[in-house]
Parts: C-alpha cells; structure tokens; sequence
C-alpha cells in the first residue's frame, strides 16, 4: 500500500519512505505555510500512503481524509497494531474505492502523531519535542498541508475528496476553498460546524489528558512519561459518542463480565466497562496525547458558517463541485440534520448535490463499517461522478 | 449504466404500462440540456432516462430512503427529504423544467405545491391520475366504494393518493392561480395518448391520466 507511484515529482523536496511503509514529503520549506492563528510554520513533513496508479491525464486520484484518531494507513493491515486499516472496509478490489480505478492519496493530518509534523516531533528551534509549543490548528490548516502535498504530487484536480467525521469536514473545507481543485466530496457523518455538544465531549476529554500527573504541562516526552490514564479515559469518554444507545444494549445489555453476580466493588463487573477499558488501553499505544488537544481543537474551532460571513451557502456560491452526503439514522454526534443543514445551504446556491441518510443502530462509527446499503451509495456516487468526469474505470 | 434503450426502464414493482407511457410524454416535454428538478422522482427512472437521451442537467428529491440509493446508484443526484418540507430551500428560478410526476395528488397541499414548482423553475410538468375516468365513476356510482386509490393493495384508508381530482378540477385550480396550461396530454388505459383541449369534456371522461405544461 505504501507504492509511491506518481511520476515527475518535485526532486526538490525531501522525500523518504517512512520505517512503517509509507512515505514522508517534506513541504513549505521555503515559505513557511501560514497558519490561521496568525503563526507560520515551516517546514512541514506530511507521512503519506498511496494506493493505485495515477492516469495519463492525471485525473483519477482521490484523497482520503482520516477522522480525529486515524492515520495514513487506510487499507491493509495496520504496521502499528496489525489490525486492518480504519478504512478497510471501504478500500481494495470490488470495494467502493478500488485501487483498480484510482489513485488514493491518504496523509496524517497536521498535528497528527504517525510523522507528520505535530506536536510530538522536534521543534527545529529548540531540538525538543514541540509539546505545547506547537502552533494551534484549524481544519482548514490541515487542508492546507494537504494541498502542499496534492500540489507535491502534481495533481492539478481531485477527482474526489473523501472523509467521514472529521474527514468529512476536510473534504468540505476543500470544496469551499478550492472548488476548482475538486470534482466531487463525500462529506459522510460530518456538518458545516462542530456542535457545542460535541465541543463539551472534547472538553471533557482534553481536561481528562490534562487532569493526568503525567502530562507534566504538555512536557511528558521530554519527562521520560506517558499520561496514558488521563488519554485512556478521555478515549473512553469519546468512544461511547461513536456508538449508540441501542447498539450498546445490542452488543452487551447488561451482561456481566466473566462473572456469576456483581462484586459489590468497583472492577468493571459489566462488559461495557471491560469493553470501555480495552478501547481505552489499546488508544494510548497508538496516539500522542497532545495530538489529542490539538485536533480536538481543530474540530472545535470547525465552522463554515463562520468563516463564511454567517451564511454556510456562501461557502459554496457557484459551485461546481458534486457533493455526496451521508448520514447515519443512530449517530447523535453528527446527527441527520447537521448534513440536512449542509444540503439545505447546497441548494440554496444550486450545487449538484445528493444526500442519503442511511438506517442503521451504530452510531457515528456507521462510517468506519461496512455496511451494504452505504457502500453502495458510495460507489453509486463515484461511479456517476466518474462518468461525468470521463474517467475509465475497469 | 451502460444500457441505451430508446425507452425508458421502469424498475420495481406495480408500476403499470400507462406510467411508462405517461413517463415518455413527461420526457417529451422537458427541453434537452435543461436544468431539471424531478420532485418525488422514485428510483430515478425518468432522471435517468433524461439525463440519456436528452442530456439534462438533472436532480431529484424523493422521501423514500431504498429509492433514493437506488437512484444513486445509478449515478443520478438525488436528495432524500420531502418535497414538501424542502422546496422552499430552493432558490427562485433555478431550475429550467421541474416535474411531478403523479406526486400532486399525495401532497397535503397540492396548491401551494404548484405555487412553489412554478418560483423554482420557469416551466413545470405536472401528471395526474384522473379522478373523473368513467371507470372510476361507474365505480362509485354502481359499487358505491371509493375508486381512487392508485394501486391494488391500497384502499382509501391507506392510499397515499390523498386528493384525487379530475382533469376539470386540476384546470380550475390553475385558472384559480393564475398559471397557464400550455400543453395537456391525456393518457388512455391502454397507454394511447394525445394532446388535447384541457377543457375537453371527452378527456376528463375518457382519460386515466393526463399530463400539463405550466408556464
């Protein structure tokens, strides 16, 4: 998966495999990219993965955007934890995005933790960890850095921008600000703007990281520790948001774990709680806690309607980019009426936009799984969106 | 998406000869390389029929979630929602040709369904069931039960077809608003059809459906 196959890249640009497999660019070198907040950074490195081939005409690539808690590593099996790829179910031959028909382009978010500059990796200025020195971002920065890369690879128009959840924010903010560059996004299980419920939830879990000793003030690389308890929790809080009511009951009721009768003490007598501590325990491996802060953030601060002069269509005036928009009936984090809002604005200004809410008890991580009825929206749309673009597809 | 029939594909169930034809005359008078709104546009049959052969620009609004991912499936823009809950969302005049296609009977309000068709597009293609077909009549008249629901398994208890009316009433709503019928087709049982006089006393006894361009 880690096939770097597009030609005639810049040979200016530092660009290295990674150790896991994938590839590592590093971009505004030159001139230092201009972050929302106001502070420049420069350089980036941006971790990537590439699956497919580019065409001729180069217009058959699509770039995946990954959630709060992915990474680059979409399809196969993950180089961390030897698990299957978070986008697995979406990725390979005879799925909606088959490496057969495009060329897929997955990078680490800015202020990710799998090497793309975040705060975990070196602030060139003092030799240490950035920990709470690195700049606060915003979604529209990561599309930003995404767009170095895209400009990188020399990809003139995307055929498509795809994401759910967090993804899904970026690939709107790619068509707001660079609608000649994309033909087409699937905005899946995402809104305009991040809702104060889900403000709260990220609260909660950013003063859970913080609340933990270990975070030393954001200096733990540098202290030789982990706040592994404070991320496992705020992970725990975060995860009950992806799933739902009815899926929990599903899934374990009230059952117990390993048990005859409760205990009458406080080890995780139920297997919701068991299954809660291994989400938890398994996260903090994987994920930098200061990534944590930053991206939840990021998606804090996530709002079109804003940026936009208080009018969510003006962010998509004369638009000619298709839109695709998913939803899911049991996610109570991005709910059906976040993408109705969306589709409201999107007719508003006359853009070819089509929205699909699909049935299903699992909540916000719907997205993640496979699920027929979603699939094959997914591929209806590309596939539609590929014959009014030209594109050949086997 | 290949197929390149000359007429259009009916999918699913229940959808009878006449609808197939009243689908032809509806394609019929929609301007090639219009800008289309399909409102109630099922599985996409007649979007996509349209969008083949005559090269529109097409989208479709439809309530039903299996018929929408069907449509999508096909590669057509489509919208899951309700017509009548989302069409104000729509800007004035942005669309060339909208179509309602045996939709207006099944709105709550069918007139205030026109009035918003004819602010979002400059011409409108509506198709009703004729309430007035003598076999209806003869039906009420000798069976004393209620004749208008559109399809076998309904009754009038669970039709969708809520305000059946027959050619003349739909002619008198729209002198009532104002809006002039261009054209008016009517569709016999066996799927012959004709334009006619929209005041034809004939076609309000004799036609099953009937199709109108607004403007």
């Amino acid at each position: 998966m880690a096939r770097d196959d597009s030609p005639q890249l810049d040979a200016s640009k530092a660009q290295r495999a990674d150790a896991l497999g994938g590839q590592v660019v590093r971009l505004a070198e030159t001139t230092p990219l201009a972050l929302d907040s106001g502070v420049s950074l420069g350089p980036i490195d941006v971790a990537y993965t590439t699956l497919g081939q580019l065409n001729a005409d180069r217009s058959n690539a699509i770039l995946i955007c990954h959630a709060l808690t992915g990474d680059q590593y979409v399809a196969g099996t993950h180089p961390i934890s030897g698990k299957p790829g978070w986008w697995d179910t979406m990725i390979g031959p005879g799925k909606p995005l088959d490496p057969a028909n495009y060329f897929l382009i997955c990078a680490n978010i800015l202020g990710g933790c799998l090497g793309t500059t975040g705060p975990k990796e070196t602030n060139p200025a003092t030799g240490k960890p950035w920990g709470l020195d690195f700049p606060v971002i915003t979604v529209g920065d990561m599309v930003e850095t995404q767009r170095l890369l895209i400009d990188h690879l020399g990809i003139e128009q995307l055929f498509c921008v795809i994401g759910g959840s967090m993804g899904g924010m970026q690939a709107l903010d790619w068509a707001a600000r660079y609608p000649e560059r994309v033909f087409s996004v699937m905005p899946i299980a995402t809104a305009g703007r991040t809702s104060a419920q889900n403000i709260a939830y990220h609260e909660v879990g950013r003063q859970a990281v913080m609340a933990d000793p270990d975070w030393c003030q954001g200096r733990y690389l540098e202290e030789g520790k982990r706040p592994h308890r404070g991320l496992a929790v705020a992970r725990m809080g975060a995860h009950i948001t992806y799933l739902s009511e009815s899926a929990l009951t599903r899934k374990f009721g009230r059952s117990l774990q390993e048990r005859e009768r409760v205990t009458y003490g406080f080890d995780a007598d139920f297997q919701v709680e068991s299954y809660l501590r291994h989400q938890g325990i398994t996260f903090v491996d994987r994920f930098d806690a200061n990534s944590y802060l930053y991206i939840t953030r990021a998606m804090d601060y996530f709002d079109l309607t804003h940026d936009y002069d208080g009018v969510l269509a003006n962010a998509f005036r004369a638009t000619k980019v298709r839109f695709g928009v998913v939803s899911f009936t049991s996610d109570w984090m991005f709910p059906t009426p976040e993408s109705r809002e969306l589709v409201k604005a999107l007719n508003a200004v006359g853009a070819n936009v089509s929205f699909v809410e699909i049935e299903t008890d699992q909540g916000h991580d719907s997205f993640l799984l496979k699920i027929d009825a979603y699939h094959r929206v997914v591929n209806g749309f590309l596939e539609g969106a590929a014959e009014h673009r030209g594109l050949n597809r086997s | 998406m290949s197929s390149q029939n000359n007429t259009p594909t009916i999918r699913g169930p229940n959808i009878s000869k006449s609808i197939r034809v009243d689908l032809q005359v509806i394609a019929d008078l929609v301007p090639a390389r219009a800008r289309v709104l399909d409102v109630g546009c099922g599985d996409g049959t007649l979007l996509d029929y349209l969008t083949r052969h005559k090269n529109v620009d097409g989208r479709g609004i439809e309530i039903d979630r299996d018929r929408v991912a069907i449509a999508l499936n096909q590669g057509l823009s489509v919208i899951q929602g309700d017509a009548e809950v989302d069409l104000p969302d729509y800007p004035d005049q942005g669309f060339d040709c909208v179509v309602l296609s045996q939709t207006l009977q099944a709105m709550h309000d069918p007139k205030w369904m026109l009035e918003q068709l004819l602010r979002i597009s400059t011409r409108a293609v509506v198709s009703i069931t004729n309430a007035g077909y003598w076999k209806n009549r003869t039906h009420f008249l000798f069976a004393g039960r209620e004749p208008f629901a559109v399809h076998p398994d309904e009754t009038w208890f669970n039709t969708a077809y809520i305000h059946p009316c027959t050619i003349r009433d739909f002619v008198a709503l729209a002198r009532d608003m104002n809006v002039r019928i261009e054209k008016c087709f009517v569709v016999g049982p066996k799927g012959s059809y004709r334009q006619t006089d929209p005041d034809s006393c004939t076609a309000n006894l004799f036609a099953a459906q009937a199709v109108f361009l607004l403007g």
